[in-house]
């Protein structure tokens, strides 16, 4: 199938649901509703034709002057059968950080969503173990949101001459 | 197993029961659930990561890994250096194959920024490539060998490693974290005592390879420890997410070098092993197998070795040779453009792999236009295959997860990134 005729396809089923899509480097790229994302993975997966059935990747993005939609997640996924890669990709606020979860489709969602929930502290609704994996247990924030920059570099406890250099 | 409540490691007796009963109905003694840590610091781990596993007498009933000790914070720092700087990040990851993550990474900017690299440049890159791949096999199967008991072949296969690190030396100056690519090409053209360097080693290292292959691939202990331990189904393993060599064990054949060729796959001749039960043993014939066409791959990239540039035609992104910084207003200006990191790439968002080491390594790069990109993502298979461990290894026995484990090829430095 083309990527015209996906597009057809996909937007024959989910209409308005399904918007912005280009293709950048090649890559087919749509927008979807956090509503429709599960439902949208698993029509994929079980399409006759496309057979989409391996999640590659699937990491989080924090746009913190996108005011309404500041956190995102984005899948690629392939299908192995016809080599078609197609990227998702769902928006929500900040202030409800909630997406279904994937694992039910996907057992390799499973890690994914736990870095994910790590760095950007997106809750993924039904995950069977959603806690940190990389970080500390401890930590009570998340790292990988634009607000926390990499490093204070106007702290002076690590000035040079605390360490006699 | 008898009404016995497990609460953290310790084993309660259900309230006013005597522990043993002298019922003659349920056996005399009752089992007693173990919890047992492997890791963080274990020889067999190959790394920093904690194994808490229950077992029932020498099953394994269950296991819950645990990682990030070793977590660098590679995807934030990212977020903060120019494009060229990041190469010194992704050499950390898999340690075991450095060149492999450089030259994705380079891939990926050059597709940001549509650079074409000249075919010369290609051909050395699949070179360092194809090394790097055989010198992570090698690592692989010879530490499952130690981990099962054999040391010799460990021995066998560090000299080999050894003297690749030495090619690499002569190609690029590095040994372990190599960083020979750049943006738009190599660092420096394939010198003619790195190719002659090159070429003794393709010509002396079968001989050994196949020494390896009689000591192991018909050893009865060996294939007793390996054969039917860890099995994985064609499925589950898709489902996991499982790419390279522990797929293609599975008996799926997904190699991205022929799925979505780059940097000139498409130009050489080479066959996808594949294996057929997906066990431990598998694995480490495919990897095996894949020495042999990586080997085949280099043999084909120095026959057919083009003349020309090594670099793209693209000075706002390549670091000029240093004799023209001396002499050439313009190199001097674009040299200090690029090392003061003043290049910005355009607005764009790109997804690149490669066939790393052990599976799709795959660069998800978002720029926004500036200096440095916006967002970076790492597929890394390690991380991805990790989490299918303690499947593999419930109902077997400890020896056996140390196989699987090896097998699996899990890289701390890539696992935590």
């Amino acid at each position: 199938m083309t990527h015209q005729e996906i597009i057809e396809d996909l937007t024959g089923r989910y209409g308005d649901n399904i918007f912005d899509i280009h293709e950048p480097y090649g890559l087919l790229t749509l927008t979807t509703k956090r509503e429709n994302i599960i439902d949208l993975l698993q029509y994929l997966y079980n399409h006759k034709t496309l057979q989409i059935q391996f999640l590659t990747d699937l990491c989080g993005i924090h746009y913190p002057d996108n005011i309404g939609n500041e956190l995102g997640v984005i899948y690629h996924v392939h299908s192995l059968i016809n080599n078609i890669r197609i990227r998702i990709k769902v928006f929500f606020p900040l202030t409800d950080p909630e997406i279904p979860t994937a694992t039910g489709l996907y057992a390799t969602a499973n890690w994914m969503e736990r870095e994910t929930y790590d760095f950007f502290g997106i809750i993924f609704k039904g995950h069977p173990n959603l806690k940190r994996i990389l970080n500390v247990d401890e930590m009570d924030y998340f790292p990988m949101r634009k607000e926390y920059p990499l490093e204070d570099q106007t702290r002076r406890d690590k000035q040079d001459f605390h360490f006699g250099r | 197993m008898s009404q016995i409540q497990v609460t953290g490691n310790q084993i309660q007796a259900p309230e006013n029961q005597p522990l043993l009963q002298q019922n003659p109905e349920t056996p005399k003694y009752v089992n007693e659930l173990t919890t047992l840590n492997l890791g963080p610091t274990h020889p067999a781990t190959h790394g920093i990561f904690q194994n808490v596993l229950t077992m029932d007498g020498e099953k394994i009933v269950s296991g819950v890994p645990t990682i990030g000790y070793i977590h660098r914070a590679f995807e934030k720092i990212a977020e903060h250096r120019p494009f060229y700087q990041l190469t010194t990040l992704t050499d950390r990851m898999n340690y075991c194959s450095s060149p492999i993550n450089n030259m994705g990474w380079h891939m990926t900017v050059e597709k940001l920024l549509g650079i074409t690299v000249p075919k010369r440049a290609q051909y050395i890159r699949v070179i360092a490539m194809e090394l790097a791949r055989i010198a992570d096999h090698l690592i692989c199967n010879s530490i499952l060998g130690v981990d099962s008991g054999a040391y010799t072949g460990f021995l066998y296969f560090f000299q080999e490693r050894e003297k690749i690190y030495e090619i690499y030396e002569e190609i690029c100056g590095a040994r372990l974290t190599t960083n020979m690519g750049r943006i738009g090409g190599m660092e420096r053209d394939l010198s003619d005592t790195a190719l002659a360097k090159l070429k003794k080693w393709v010509e002396e290292f079968p001989p050994v390879m196949k020494e390896f292959e009689k000591m192991f691939n018909k050893n009865r202990i060996f294939r007793d420890r390996t054969e039917g331990v860890g099995p994985l189904t064609p499925e589950r393993a898709l489902n996991y997410g499982f790419t390279g060599p522990n797929l293609r064990a599975a008996g799926v054949d997904y190699d991205v070098r022929v799925m979505n060729p780059y940097s000139s796959y498409e130009d050489f001749e080479f066959d996808i092993p594949v294996g057929t039960t997906g066990d431990t043993y598998d694995r480490f014939m495919v990897r095996n197998e894949e020495i042999w066409q990586s080997l085949r791959i280099i043999q084909q990239a120095i026959d057919k070795l083009p003349e020309g540039r090594y670099f793209a035609d693209a000075p706002e992104y390549y670091l000029p040779p240093k004799k023209e910084v001396y002499r050439s207003m313009e190199a001097l200006i674009y040299h200090f453009k690029i090392i003061m990191g003043e290049i910005e790439a355009p607005v764009g968002e790109v997804y690149h792999s490669v066939e790393g080491g052990n599976g799709e390594l795959g660069f998800y790069l978002v720029s926004d236009g500036g200096r440095t990109p916006y967002r970076l993502h790492f597929r890394r298979p390690s991380f991805i295959y990790y989490q299918a461990y303690p499947e593999m290894c419930i109902g077997t026995t400890l020896s056996d997860a140390i196989v699987i484990m090896s097998s699996l090829n899990v890289i701390a430095g890539e696992l935590d990134a």
